[in-house]
């Protein structure tokens, strides 16, 4: 509950200027100096911060740089200090896909044999995130925000689909591009009433940023392995198909904390002040 | 004790990126981008 509370604060915080709604315009304000932690579009209508995946695309694809320092920096006191707690608690676009889940259509489990799909995030990071922007440019020098305009269907969703509804000439404009990334944004909805999570486990690049903090940040969870008493209440609880007390701060972990609510033995903490002990690690 | 230190070390390293960041005016590139409606993040450009 104080989860979802959390979620959807911020949610609507960072999305507070609802004239834009109105006008089909976006907010111009200074406060887009600074980037939000989740996934959330700079050009939502109520956006009052910038995505830091749109911010690092709009860098090393200009003329002028080839990396980001600014979002490189940002990343790493982000991600340092609450790793993907950033997924589980403060993104718009996975409380999204938390509410589209409760559609009651049928569930997929993946097993754990195909865990290794859930590294495709890594690779939307590396290649629509950082290389085609950085290395492919027009004779200008400037590059594709690849990530922006092919694939993301938060843009879509939190920006594409307002604007367009509300702006006219905007809507004029729309084209085969604005189709696809349309069927982008359905075949993530489809997939997201199916599979907990689908854009977080298998496609968010900014998932896979904070993913590679997660067994260093500060906000972190323990095992207890004196109480713990390995019954497996924790694995049925875990939707990003974690198994907590083998591996408690995996890079798929979102900390969400329903291993924690779900262990009987009281054997798993979670917050900013947890010892760091060395975990006996089974399996990943 | 190594893990604090480790963190730390990335906390403050994220820091001076940040702060050099801001020096080469990458933030003003990310304040054009955001203030301006991003036809590629909306499906036109």
């Amino acid at each position: 509950m104080l989860r979802k509370t959390v979620q959807i604060v911020t949610a609507v915080l960072t999305n507070s200027y609802y004239k834009g709604f109105l006008n089909g315009t976006i907010y111009k304000g200074k406060s887009k100096f600074f980037c939000v932690p989740g996934f959330n579009c700079y050009s939502c209508p109520g956006a009052l911060g910038s995505c830091p995946i749109g911010a690092f695309q709009a860098v090393v694809n200009s003329a002028q740089y080839l990396i980001s320092f600014y979002l490189l920096g940002f990343f790493l006191i982000v991600g340092t200090l609450l790793g993907r707690f950033v997924c589980g608690w403060l993104c718009p676009f996975g409380l999204f896909q938390e509410w589209i889940y409760k559609i009651p259509f049928k569930k997929i489990h993946l097993p754990h044999r195909y865990d290794f799909l859930k590294h495709s995030k890594y690779l939307f990071l590396l290649i629509f995130v950082f290389f085609i922007p950085a290395f492919i440019s027009n004779d200008w020098g400037v590059g594709e925000p690849a990530f922006c305009k092919y694939i993301c269907p938060a843009g879509t969703l939190e920006s594409g689909i307002p604007l367009l509804y509300a702006n006219e000439s905007l809507r004029a404009s729309a084209g085969a591009l604005f189709n696809w990334k349309l069927a982008i944004l359905l075949f993530v909805v489809v997939l997201s009433t199916k599979i907990y999570r689908f854009f977080c486990k298998y496609m968010c690049p900014l998932g896979a940023v904070y993913a590679l903090f997660n067994k260093v940040s500060y906000y972190r969870i323990q095992v207890d392995r004196k109480i713990c008493t390995e019954c497996g209440n924790c694995i049925n609880a875990c939707k990003m198909d974690v198994i907590p007390y083998e591996n408690p701060n995996s890079p798929e972990c979102i900390r969400c904390g329903a291993c924690k609510e779900a262990c009987p033995a009281k054997a798993l903490s979670m917050g900013f002040n947890i010892p760091i002990r060395k975990t006996n690690f089974k399996r990943f | 004790m190594k893990h604090r230190v480790f963190q730390f070390f990335l906390i403050f390293t994220g820091g001076v990126l940040l702060i050099a960041g801001i020096q080469r005016q990458e933030a003003f590139t990310v304040l054009t981008k955001a203030i301006n409606i991003c036809l590629e993040c909306i499906g036109i450009g």
